[in-house]
């Protein structure tokens, strides 16, 4: 009796439930699916709350302008794009589940994301498995692109920017000792340390510390001090703009005079640093992807229309944001369709000029351009240079 | 010279330990509650900071004085809202400490809706050029964290056992039920107590803003285990104590970061908590006094 009793409730669930199912898919039929509707879905991850809420904003607000250029042009394959980003807080695995609703509730064409290395890593590795083209336009930890095939970015890898900061402490700032201070909780930032040290090591720079610290650390005086011992010429601070305004003010404060070097997590850093200590980070160096002192018409132009929309200045991010969007863009028009393979095989052998310059992907689907040095003197960034090693 | 510079650097963040330890170790000494919402109460006092100096532009010494008089209300009133009753009533000790952690994820929350979770810069407070002693340099920030912790100290140490209400707080402390008899208020002591240890949080968060000029509203998290676990070494009840607990905490993570390993330095500290607990349990300074039955 009670057996009999189980079955019936449950087919009477089975039955509700096919029935409600039925009348969400009739729901769903008048917005479109991305492929046969109106629109080209492209998703989009990013942190917009949390700790690292600066990147996403920022990122997510210069896809968005670059969406409503190329829709107001015409959109692609002669239909809108439609952007669907999902705020991640910063977070591995909040991450891979937004990019799983990406992918089976919104059905995305494509991806713009993740936004910092870890969780970009995570969504990298289903996005191979889902054969999904995706651009992430500020994850620079290596091993991103080696994920698989599908999976690009617009910015410079942490290696590179390791790299490129040793030559340019060796070459320009003619540095012979260097001093490193990373967060060994973070790929990013063991990333660059560690390029930067092997490389410093080929340009005839000696190594005094390399000292690590863990994340979510606040004092860094005992690091600091240790440095300041052994008085190097740089000091290497490859991490992101927060603990970078801890390290900056506590390295002013123990009287730490070698000149500050940094990658590009460094931006954004004087918004985190209030004006009555800005001078900790004056006279430092750090290697970015753009400028704001360009004359490229373009990149003037997307700056004030960024300034007007959000009422705040853009930074690399919003640039970066805006890019990917643009490359993602061009090489669907490119491959005259949504079909991951075409677009995949479309971005390898994309040219794009953009407001960061000139792009081609080298064969691990790294963008292949020049760097541009910033310093910051009172209290504003300065460009400096263009550099290439 | 490295060495003591190291030391030195371990004092001055061992102060900030040490004060909210002082708070841990009083509330603990008269009401057997390990107060775990302290920690957050340095997160409320740095956010009062940051409220009148920063975003009202008023003087620092309005926002000093505007921290410690709000944190010290609000430990009052946490007291009140949250404890009272179960302290009234006899409550079990393990539905106080519960309350503890309810506190403390309802502070964190609370500051995290009104200011965003994304971390606020501080400006520079206090600073003056740092002074040389041969080889070893002592900063502002390590100078004013030592001093104003030691000050504290002994003005606790004084109020303790000279005044009036220092008086009413050990009785308290001793036997809450033969205090009452002797017409001593064991309710308003027990206030009391609060207050003066969240106003004592709040005079560590000003240090903290000087010396880390950032804050978040997760910061007390962490910081409070540490100033739990100073307080357990130096012996939970103790001023002295909780003193001593609070500076050779900091000069251990300073060491450890300095001479072993940076990975280390959060295992040492709470494996001192660990060796502390097996081997003695009341702590450097603590008594060994026989639980009441």
């Amino acid at each position: 009796m009670k057996k009999r009793l189980l079955a019936a409730a449950l087919a009477a669930t089975m039955v509700a439930a096919s029935v409600t199912g039925c009348a969400q898919s009739g729901d769903s039929k008048g917005t479109g699916d991305a492929a046969s509707g109106d629109t080209v879905k492209i998703g989009g991850l990013a942190p917009l709350t949390g700790n690292v809420s600066v990147y996403g904003i920022a990122t997510n607000n210069g896809i968005k302008l670059a969406v409503d250029e190329i829709n107001k042009a015409g959109g692609v394959l002669g239909k809108k794009i439609e952007y669907v980003p999902y705020d991640e807080k910063g977070d591995a695995i909040e991450a891979v589940n937004a990019y799983n609703k990406l992918v089976q509730d919104d059905k995305v064409v494509a991806l713009i994301g993740d936004v910092t290395s870890k969780p970009t890593i995570a969504v990298a590795q289903k996005a191979v498995k889902d054969g999904l083209p995706m651009i992430t336009a500020t994850g620079t930890a290596a091993d991103i692109t080696k994920a698989g095939e599908n999976v690009f970015r617009a910015c410079f890898i942490d290696p590179y920017q390791g790299e490129l900061m040793a030559a340019y402490a060796a070459r320009k700032l003619n540095a012979k000792t260097a001093a490193i201070i990373y967060d060994n909780g973070d790929d990013y930032s063991t990333g660059v340390a560690n390029a930067f040290e092997a490389a410093a090591k080929s340009e005839g720079i000696t190594i005094t510390n390399k000292e690590a610290y863990q994340s979510g650390a606040m004092d860094f005086k005992t690091q600091l001090t240790k440095i300041k011992a052994s008085n190097p010429d740089v000091v290497m601070i490859p991490v992101y703009y927060s603990d970078v305004a801890l390290i900056a003010v506590q390295a002013k404060d123990i009287g730490l005079k070698a000149k500050l070097l940094g990658a590009d997590g460094w931006d954004g850093v004087l918004e985190k640093i209030d004006k009555s200590n800005q001078d900790a980070v004056k006279g430092c160096y750090f290697c970015s992807q753009y400028s704001a002192e360009s004359t490229d018409p373009k990149l003037q132009e997307f700056l004030k229309k960024y300034k007007e929309t959000y009422k705040t200045d853009p930074n690399m991010f919003a640039v970066l944001g805006y890019d990917a969007m643009g490359m993602m863009a061009a090489a669907i028009n490119k491959a005259g369709s949504t079909d991951s393979d075409k677009i995949v095989s479309a971005l390898k052998a994309l040219e794009y000029k953009g407001l960061t310059g000139n792009t081609t992907f080298d064969e691990n689907r790294n963008p292949v351009r020049e760097a541009v040095i910033t310093t910051i003197s009172d209290g504003k960034y300065k460009f400096v240079e263009n550099f290439k090693k | 010279m490295e060495f003591l510079s190291q030391v030195i650097n371990g004092l001055g963040i061992g102060s900030i330990y040490a004060l909210v330890a002082l708070g841990y170790s009083m509330v603990y000494g008269i009401v057997q509650l390990i107060n775990f919402a302290h920690g957050d109460i340095i997160m409320v006092g740095a956010y009062t900071v940051f409220v009148i100096l920063v975003m009202m532009n008023l003087p620092l010494w309005l926002a000093v004085l505007g921290s410690i008089l709000f944190c010290g209300v609000a430990g009052v009133l946490i007291e009140r809202i949250a404890y009272r009753r179960l302290l009234v009533h006899e409550a079990p000790r393990i539905s106080l400490l519960i309350t503890a952690i309810g506190v403390s994820i309802f502070l964190q929350n609370l500051y995290q809706l009104l200011f965003g979770s994304d971390p606020k810069s501080m400006p520079k407070m206090f600073a003056f050029a740092p002074l040389q002693f041969g080889g070893v340099q002592l900063t502002s920030s390590t100078i004013i964290n030592i001093s104003v912790s030691v000050v504290m100290m002994a003005g606790l140490q004084l109020m303790v056992n000279k005044m009036k209400i220092g008086k009413a707080m050990r009785a308290t402390s001793e036997d809450a039920g033969a205090a009452k008899l002797m017409g001593i208020n064991t309710n308003t002591t027990i206030a009391f107590t609060f207050g003066i240890g969240s106003a004592l949080a709040a005079v560590g968060a000003v240090l903290y803003c000087n010396t880390y000029p950032q804050i978040k509203p997760v910061m007390g998290g962490l910081l409070g285990l540490k100033a739990f676990v100073a307080a357990v070494l130096g012996g939970i009840g103790s001023i002295p104590g909780a003193m001593l607990g609070g500076y050779l905490l900091g000069v251990a993570e300073s060491l450890t970061n300095a001479y072993i390993s940076s990975n280390l330095t959060d295992a040492v500290v709470f494996g001192i908590l660990i060796i502390v607990l097996l081997v003695k349990p009341t702590g450097l300074l603590g008594k060994n006094t026989r639980e009441k039955v």
